[in-house]
C-alpha cells in the first residue's frame, strides 16, 4: 500500500517512484556478483585467526616459534604488531574509539572474551594455517568473568577494565548518558497512573549471511589494496591505516558487493590483521571467517536490563517518563546507549522526562552497531509500558498515542526540536487499516490464543558526507558513481533520480559504487543515511551536468545558456525569442562536447543536512500455541513516514526486512552462554533466526510525506522498521495470554514455564 | 593426504578436478574451479546459501564430499539462465525486488527451482516451506514468496 500526499510532483515523475530492475540484479541472480569471499590473487596464501579459550585472562606471554617453524608458515602476527593505542588518550574515528577498536582487533594486556583473537597466522593454505595456530603456545593467568548486566554491576563483579571508574570506584559501568528534560519527580507528582517495570533482553546477532572476509595485497612499494565487504571503504581504509601505521594515501580499499551488514561492518576485524600478514610474508594474503567465528566474535548487539516509569493524568496526557538503561558493552566500552536514551521518548510530547544509560562491560564480545543500534531496548520498555497505562485508563493503546504524539516544535529530552513531525500520521495508518479494524477470533480452536498488539518507534535518521560523480560517457549515456556501499537497493534509487533529472531513460544510467581512489569520501552506509545523502549529492551533481550541457547547446546554437532547457533529455530554446533550433540530445551534446569545451561530468562533495527522523506504527496479530509455548505472528502490517519513496520496492523491502529481524528478537534470537562464559550457540541451528515457514506476509504501508529538506523529499527508512516490533508483539501476545512478559525472547520454554505458573 | 581425481559434470558440462578427500563439494566448487556463484554463509547446512542439486537432488554442498561428485550431474545457479535468457525465477526475483544484499539469492534460487519441479502449483504455505532452509536475513521473505508464486504461474502457463 502506497499513501502518496504530493499527487503533483508524483503524476510529474517519470522513474522516482517506479519499480525499475536495479542496476546490479542480473549479476545477483546469475551468481556473478563478487562478494568479499569471491576475489583470489595470484600467488594468495591463507590468514587464521587464534582465539583465546578463556573469557577473561590476563596474557603474560605468546611464543609463536613452533608456528612460524612450521613447513608452509608464511607469517605470524600478534598484538605486538598492531598499533597501540594508550588508555590515556581517546583516538575517535567517527563514534569508534581506537583505544578499543586495536584491543578488539587484537588482545592485548588481556583476553576480554572466549573468542578474543590473540594471535593470527598466514599460511600456504587454511589447513597448515590452522595446524599453526595450533602450534602458538599463549601463557593465560585465568581471571573471574562476568556474562550478564546484572552480575557485573554487583559490588563484588570482577573488575575488566582498571580504567573504569563509576562514582568513583572501579566499576563494570564504562559510561553514562542522559537525556533530562523538566522535572521528572514533579511530574510524577502530578501523575493519576503509573507505571513502572524492569525489562531483560539477550544479546542479538545481526546474522548477516556472508561472513567477513578480505584480501589484502601489500606490496613492495609499501602500498595496499583491500578488497572486503563494508558498510564503509573508507572506514576500512581509515581504520586499517590507524592500526597499521600505513597512511591512508597508501591504502586502497575496493568494496566487494556486501551479502549483508545491518550495522555489524561499520567496524573491521580482519582488515588490518590480513594487511600485516601480507606486510609479513610479501604475499596477498585471504581471511575468510567460519560461522562460528563470526557468532563467537562479530558484533552482536547489546542485550539490556531496563526500568521505565511512565505517569499519566486520568484523561491519558503522559506526565511524566523515567528510564533507566543498563546496556550491555561487551568487552570494551561503546554499547549503544544514544538509541534508548533518546529514541524511547522522543515520540512523545511529554514535559518531565529523565533517561539514562549505563554502558555495561562484561566478557562478551564487543557488540556492532545493529539498525537502530539500541532504539528497539528503549522502545520495547517504554511502549510496553505505554500498553498497560492504556490498559489502566481503558483506553485504545492507539488514542493514547495519538493523544501524546510530538508535534512540530516539540523539544525532545535528547536536544532537538522537531521541525515536522509524521508521528500522528502513522498511528492514524494503522488505526484506519482494514487490519487494525478486522475483528480476531481470540480462540479459533482449543489450545489456540490470539491477541492483537500495537507499539510504535523512533529513529534519528542521519545525514553526513558523502560524495558522488555523474559523468556523460561519449555516446551520450551517464555512469554515476557514489561512494556507499549498497546494502539493500540504494543503486537502484540513484538510477531512478538520475534518469529522471536528465530525463533520460533508466537503461542507459550505470550507477557503480567508487573504490577509497576514485570517489571522494563518503561515510558509512548506516543510520539511515544513504538513500537521503546520495540522493542529494546526485542531484547536486546532476544539476551541475544539466548547467554543462545547457552551456554546450548555447555555445553550439550562438545564444546565451540562460536561454536554453533541458527538458526530456534535450537542449531546447527556452522561447521562441530564443530563436529557432531542433533540439540537442544528451547524446548530440556527447558527440560535440569535445569541441564545446571538454569532457561533460560533474561531482559534488557535501556535508549533507536536513535528515528528519523516522516514525513508525506497528500493529501486529499473534497466535500463542499453550501447549508448545509457540508464538507465532498472524499477520503484521507497519506503516511509516518514508518521505519519498524512490523505488517503491526497495523500502517496502525495507521495511519488511526490518520486521522479520524484529520477530526474530522478540520471539526466537538469543545468545546462550555456558558456566565458563563460553557461546553455546555460536551457529544458525542454534541461534534461531526466522526462516521463511516462520512469518507471514509483512504489509508496509507507506506514507509519503515529502521531507521538505531533500530535493526530492527523501526520509530515511531502514532503521525504524526494526524499532516497534519487540513491544507490539510482546503487547500482542499479553492480549492473547492475559499475562505480560517483561523478557525477551519469548521462547517456547518461557512461554510454557509461564503458563505453568498460571 | 593424495588428491583424489574426481570426473563429473557441471551444468551440463564434462570436469575434472582434484579434490582432498575431506573436502567439501562447496570448497571444489568455489576454491577449484571458480565458481563462485554458490555461496558459504555457515559451512554446516543451515543456512541454504551453498544450495546446488547433485542428480536432480537438492543438498547444501558444504554437507557434500567433494569425491561425491564423481560421476553426478551438478547443478548450480551459473547454469540456470540459458544465455542471456534468465530462468522465470531470475526473471521474477528481479521484477519483484526479491532479493536485498543478494547473497542468499543463488542459494534460494536453487531450491526454488528444486520445489517447482517437484511442484509445480504450490501454496504460499508450501513455498514457505519449501524455502525454510534458505535463511535470508534481508527481505523478510515476503517479496521472495511472492516471486516465487508468479515464476511459478508463469511456468505453468509456458508448460
Amino acid at each position: 500500500m502506497n499513501v502518496i500526499t504530493d499527487k503533483l510532483r508524483v503524476e510529474d515523475n517519470k522513474w522516482i517512484g517506479q519499480r525499475t530492475i536495479r542496476p546490479d540484479g542480473a549479476d545477483k541472480v546469475t551468481g556473478r556478483a563478487s562478494y568479499a569471499a569471491d576475489n583470489t590473487m595470484p600467488g594468495m596464501i591463507w590468514g587464521k585467526v587464534l582465539r583465546s579459550p578463556h573469557a577473561h585472562a590476563r596474557i603474560r606471554s605468546i611464543d609463536t616459534s613452533k608456528a612460524e617453524a612450521l613447513p608452509g608458515v608464511k607469517a605470524v602476527v600478534t598484538a605486538k604488531d598492531i598499533v597501540d593505542f594508550p588508555l590515556e588518550t581517546s583516538v575517535l574515528l567517527g563514534i569508534q574509539d581506537m583505544r578499543w577498536m586495536c584491543r578488539n582487533v587484537m588482545a592485548r594486556e588481556k583476553a576480554l572474551f572466549h573468542g578474543h583473537p590473540v594471535a593470527a597466522v598466514a599460511a600456504i593454505n587454511e589447513e597448515v594455517a590452522v595446524a599453526a595456530c595450533a602450534l602458538i603456545e599463549v601463557d593465560y593467568e585465568v581471571l573471574p568473568h562476568v556474562i550478564e548486566i546484572e552480575d557485573a554491576i554487583r559490588d563484588d563483579a570482577p573488575i575488566l577494565h582498571d580504567f573504569a571508574r563509576f562514582e568513583g570506584k572501579p566499576s563494570n559501568i564504562a559510561g553514562t548518558m542522559t537525556a533530562k528534560l523538566g522535572d521528572v519527580e514533579a511530574g510524577f507528582a502530578e501523575a493519576d497512573v503509573i507505571v513502572e517495570r524492569t525489562f531483560r533482553t539477550r544479546p542479538i546477532h545481526q546474522g548477516y549471511i556472508e561472513p567477513q572476509a578480505c584480501t589484502v595485497s601489500y606490496s613492495a612499494d609499501g602500498r595496499a589494496t583491500i578488497w572486503s565487504s563494508s558498510q564503509g571503504q573508507f572506514m576500512v581504509r581509515a581504520m586499517t591505516s590507524l592500526l597499521t601505521g600505513v597512511p591512508q594515501s597508501n591504502i586502497r580499499a575496493i568494496p566487494a558487493e556486501i551479502g549483508g551488514g545491518f550495522g555489524a561492518k561499520t567496524i573491521i576485524y580482519l582488515e588490518p590483521v590480513a594487511l600485516l600478514l601480507s606486510k609479513k610474508s610479501g604475499r596477498p594474503v585471504k581471511m575468510v571467517m567460519t560461522r562460528e567465528e563470526v557468532m563467537r566474535a562479530t558484533g552482536p548487539t547489546s542485550g539490556s536490563f531496563s526500568t521505565v516509569k511512565i505517569g499519566a493524568k486520568r484523561d491519558g496526557t503522559l506526565v511524566a517518563a523515567k528510564g533507566d538503561f543498563y546496556i550491555q558493552a561487551g568487552c570494551l566500552p561503546g554499547g549503544p546507549l544514544r538509541g534508548p536514551v533518546g529514541c524511547a521518548f522522543a515520540p512523545y510530547d511529554i514535559p518531565h522526562v529523565l533517561s539514562v544509560g549505563y554502558d555495561v562491560v562484561s566478557n562478551r564480545s564487543k557488540v556492532a552497531a545493529y539498525r537502530a543500534p539500541g532504539a528497539p531496548l528503549g522502545a520495547y520498555a517504554a511502549e510496553s509500558v505505554i500498553d498497560e497505562i492504556a490498559e489502566q485508563l481503558g483506553m485504545d493503546p492507539l488514542e493514547l498515542r495519538l493523544k501524546n504524539t510530538a508535534r512540530s516544535g516539540t523539544k525532545a529530552a535528547y536536544g532537538a526540536t522537531f521541525a515536522k513531525v509524521t508521528f500522528e500520521e502513522t498511528i492514524e495508518a494503522i488505526r484506519d487499516h482494514e487490519h487494525y479494524k478486522a475483528p480476531l477470533d481470540r480462540n479459533p480452536r482449543p489450545g489456540v490464543r490470539r491477541g492483537r498488539g500495537v507499539a510504535s518507534g523512533f529513529w534519528y535518521n542521519a545525514g553526513g558526507e558523502s560524495s558522488a560523480q555523474v559523468n556523460i560517457t561519449e555516446d551520450g549515456n551517464v555512469v554515476v558513481t557514489t561512494g556507499h556501499p549498497d546494502v539493500g537497493g540504494s543503486r537502484a534509487s540513484i538510477a531512478n533520480v538520475t534518469a529522471e533529472l536528465l530525463g533520460v531513460d533508466h537503461g542507459r544510467v550505470s550507477v557503480l559504487i567508487g573504490d577509497t581512489a576514485s570517489i571522494g569520501y563518503s561515510n558509512l552506509t548506516g543510520g539511515s543515511r544513504v538513500t537521503f545523502a546520495s540522493a542529494m549529492v546526485v542531484t547536486q551533481s546532476a544539476e551541475k551536468v544539466i548547467g554543462q550541457l545547457k552551456e554546450r547547446a548555447a555555445k553550439i546554437w550562438k545564444i546565451d545558456p540562460e536561454a536554453v532547457h533541458w527538458e526530456n533529455g534535450e537542449a531546447r530554446p527556452a522561447g521562441p525569442n530564443a530563436g529557432q533550433f531542433p533540439p540537442l540530445t544528451l547524446a548530440d551534446l556527447a558527440a560535440r562536447a569535445s569541441e564545446t569545451g571538454g569532457p561533460i561530468g560533474a561531482g559534488v562533495q557535501l556535508n549533507t543536512a536536513g535528515a528528519e527522523p523516522g516514525f513508525a506504527t506497528h500493529v501486529v496479530d499473534v497466535e500463542v500455541d499453550v501447549d508448545l509455548g509457540i508464538v507465532r505472528v498472524l499477520r503484521y502490517t507497519a506503516a511509516q513516514d518514508v518521505g519519498r519513496a524512490l523505488h517503491p520496492s526497495y523500502v517496502e523491502g525495507q521495511i519488511q526486512g526490518g520486521v522479520v529481524q524484529g520477530i526474530g528478537w522478540a520471539l526466537s534470537e538469543e545468545y546462550l552462554y555456558d558456566r565458563q562464559g563460553r557461546l553455546e550457540n555460536a551457529g544458525f541451528l542454534d541461534y534461531r533466526m526466522p526462516v521463511c515457514s516462520d512469518v507471514p506476509m509483512i504489509e508496509a504501508v507507506m506514507l509519503e510525506i515529502p521531507n521538505p529538506k531533500h530535493p526530492q523529499g527523501v526520509r530515511g527508512v531502514g532503521e525504524a522498521p526494526i524499532v516497534p516490533p519487540l513491544a507490539a508483539i510482546s503487547n500482542a501476545v499479553h492480549d492473547a495470554l492475559g499475562t505480560r512478559f517483561y523478557s525477551l525472547p519469548m521462547s517456547p520454554p518461557k512461554v510454557l514455564a509461564r503458563l505453568d505458573e498460571a | 593426504m593424495a588428491k583424489t581425481h574426481v570426473s563429473t559434470s557441471i551444468n551440463g558440462e564434462p570436469v575434472e578436478f582434484l579434490a582432498d578427500p575431506g573436502s567439501s563439494l562447496l570448497d571444489a566448487l568455489r576454491n577449484t574451479l571458480g565458481l563462485t556463484g554458490t555461496k558459504e554463509g555457515c559451512g554446516t547446512g543451515d543456512c541454504g546459501a551453498c544450495s546446488v542439486t547433485v542428480d536432480g537432488r537438492l543438498v547444501c554442498s558444504c554437507l557434500v564430499l567433494a569425491v561425491e561428485a564423481e560421476g553426478a550431474e551438478i547443478a548450480t545457479i551459473e547454469g540456470m539462465a540459458q544465455g542471456e535468457a534468465l530462468h522465470p525465477l531470475q526473471r521474477k526475483f528481479l521484477e519483484m525486488a526479491a532479493l536485498q544484499c543478494g547473497i542468499c539469492t543463488p542459494g534460494v534460487l536453487i531450491s526454488a527451482r528444486a520445489l517447482l519441479e517437484k511442484n509445480p502449483d504450490p501454496t504460499e504455505t508450501e513455498v514457505r516451506f519449501g524455502l525454510a532452509g534458505n535463511l535470508c536475513r534481508c527481505t523478510g521473505y515476503d517479496k521472495i514468496v511472492r516471486a516465487v508464486m508468479e515464476a511459478a504461474a508463469e511456468m505453468r502457463e509456458t508448460v
